[in-house]
């Protein structure tokens, strides 16, 4: 005697080209070195004694800060290139469709979704609107503002004359009114930075247990599988 | 025909080797080579002194107090030769109505072709009234002066930013010399700091002589000869900052080995000046190097930016002043809490509904 099982049906779709992979994880580490060493900068570590020669600790910290900064900004540079090279997912971070109407229903209807009003989420392969938006304003322009700002204060340290003096602080400090402001506003753009952290880190765990997509192994594998046949949401 | 400056210095009793040298090092301050040295011999010999009038609006007479220390060799005796300092009210022997003919005898006689220095800025509320001279506002004086002149240096952060008379609230709106509105648009120099450097100060007016025009100025006008570093890029202490040696308080053992300031609020890295290179009275010492941390006074609204000893700017509209990492660390806090409680509620909601489910 043999148990008839119905074939379980499980779509799954490419999302996350490779690209947007590597990208992905090499831009959290050095977001998080950045954080890490950019907060130590701003609020040094308790004053070590001894030799100043034999001693390099805060040239460190800042060393690591310049460089994860460089990894970050050259990441950025190649995830824009792969908006315009790679799979229509890969754009949807930087062009949210906010001239469509449903965009906007939708993100009512996600925020129910969060608000625990409704009780199921919609279905998408995608990021959902209100995630979308999310990456959007806090992610994608804070990065780039504190890029921008960033190279401005590093131009000063490599003086009048160099590219980051030339392309960023020549005209970021100015309109900033001066230097000591540049720096606040890069203080408070971590901030934002952190929130966003706390907020995307949470989102992905609670999608992934709450609704009914995979979330947190589709970053590693770039395939999004479903829990249900629905039809897709965001199949425009 | 006015006398040139070799003519003044001379008849001051000044060597041919004192005013040689007087070249050299003139030549050395403005970063210029040894061989700048004959050519401002040449200009101070053959040239004729350029004609300045040196107005006072609202200000404390600290520009003048430190332009009068300069070192430099025979800068304190010569510098106000050089320059045919036609008015300056605090220093000039005429008083009353005479002095205030000499200003449109000036006027008169070298119409486009003086520089007019500026100390002090003019306000501009209540018709300007908060600052008169000679029973009228500043502001007219300032703007005649500015029809006819060649040149505006602005001395101070009072000329350059606005300084102490233009911080918040700035009742009397005391307006930095390039915000005056209607002021005729002549090139402006600004020479900020609260005082600038004796010796910077001297330069600037040097070099004017010598070349006849502005040394290269950055985007906010300011000759970048002398603002184009931070005082941290030059700073002695420096070494101490990348080792991590700190001072954590005025009186510690780090404070006592000369350790850097930066954790006292020292804006050394974010005011741009010359202090920790040409530093003040002929060289002896400088902020830092007395062991107190720069407060940045020779940049942009210094007054407005929260304590003196606090790198960060206060931030207003947080009811009592706040800085961006306290506003930031509390959203944090705020943003992670309400994540954690969201997760609680989530879970909550899900065992039910699975309950449901069954």
């Amino acid at each position: 005697m043999t148990v008839e099982t119905t074939a379980h049906k499980e779509e799954a779709v490419y999302v996350y080209e490779a690209p947007v992979r590597i990208w992905h994880w090499v831009n959290a580490l050095a977001i998080l070195v950045l954080g890490v060493t950019g907060y130590l900068i701003g609020s040094p570590l308790p004053s070590i004694h001894g030799e100043p020669s034999f001693h390099f600790l805060f040239g460190w910290i800042r060393f690591l800060h310049f460089t994860a900064g460089y990894i970050l900004a050259v990441g950025i540079l190649l995830r824009i290139y792969w908006a315009f090279v790679g799979n229509k997912h890969a754009r949807q971070i930087f062009l949210p469709p906010v001239w469509r109407g449903s965009f906007w229903k939708e993100l009512v209807h996600e925020v129910k979704w969060y608000a625990m009003i409704t009780r199921a989420p919609m279905k998408y392969a995608g990021h959902n609107p209100l995630a979308t938006i999310v990456m959007h304003v806090m992610f994608v322009w804070t990065i780039v503002f504190m890029i921008v700002t960033g190279f401005a204060l590093y131009g000063e340290g490599t003086g009048m004359g160099s590219w980051q003096y030339t392309m960023f602080s020549s005209w970021v400090i100015p309109l900033f009114g001066q230097s000591q402001d540049v720096h606040t506003w890069h203080h408070l753009g971590l901030w934002v930075i952190v929130c966003f952290v706390i907020v995307h880190v949470y989102a992905a765990v609670r999608e992934d247990i709450m609704s009914r997509q995979s979330i947190i192994s589709s970053m590693f594998s770039g395939w999004r599988t479903f829990r249900d046949d629905k039809p897709m949401d965001d199949r425009h | 025909m006015t006398e040139t400056f070799y003519d003044v210095m001379r008849r001051q009793g000044i060597t041919r080797r004192s005013f040689l040298k007087f070249c050299s090092l003139t030549a050395a301050a403005l970063g210029l080579g040894p061989s700048f040295a004959p050519k401002i011999a040449e200009a101070m010999e053959n040239k004729p002194r350029i004609p300045v009038l040196w107005l006072h609006g609202l200000e404390c007479t600290c520009c003048s107090e430190s332009f009068i220390r300069s070192a430099h060799p025979l800068a304190k005796d010569v510098i106000l030769s050089m320059i045919s300092l036609d008015y300056d009210d605090t220093i000039m022997a005429a008083a009353g109505h005479q002095a205030e003919a000499i200003i449109d005898e000036t006027i008169e006689k070298y119409d486009g072709n003086y520089i007019l220095a500026c100390e002090g800025n003019p306000p501009l509320n209540q018709d300007g009234m908060s600052c008169i001279i000679a029973g009228k506002p500043y502001l007219e004086q300032l703007k005649k002066a500015a029809d006819h002149c060649k040149a505006i240096i602005s001395w101070g952060s009072c000329a350059s930013w606005g300084c102490v008379q233009a911080a918040r609230p700035n009742p009397t709106q005391a307006t930095p010399i390039h915000k005056v509105p209607g002021l005729a648009p002549k090139p402006i120099i600004k020479v900020p700091g609260c005082p600038p450097i004796a010796e910077v100060m001297t330069a600037v007016i040097t070099y004017i002589l010598t070349f006849e025009r502005f040394p290269e100025l950055d985007r906010q006008g300011r000759p970048k000869m002398f603002y184009s570093q931070r005082i941290h890029d030059k700073c002695y202490r420096r070494p101490h900052f990348d080792a991590g040696q700190f001072v954590e308080a005025f009186d510690d053992e780090g404070a006592r080995k000369g350790y850097c300031l930066y954790k006292v609020g020292c804006k050394g890295p974010t005011t741009y000046n010359a202090c920790s290179t040409v530093r003040w009275n002929g060289g002896l010492s400088f902020p830092i190097q007395s062991g107190h941390p720069c407060f940045g006074c020779s940049e942009d609204g210094f007054w407005d930016k929260g304590s003196f000893y606090d790198r960060l700017t206060d931030i207003h509209g947080f009811g009592i002043e706040a800085n961006a990492d306290k506003i930031g660390g509390t959203a944090a806090v705020v943003v992670g809490a309400a994540a954690a409680a969201h997760a609680g509620i989530s879970a909550i909601k899900r065992a039910r509904y699975k309950g449901g489910d069954e």
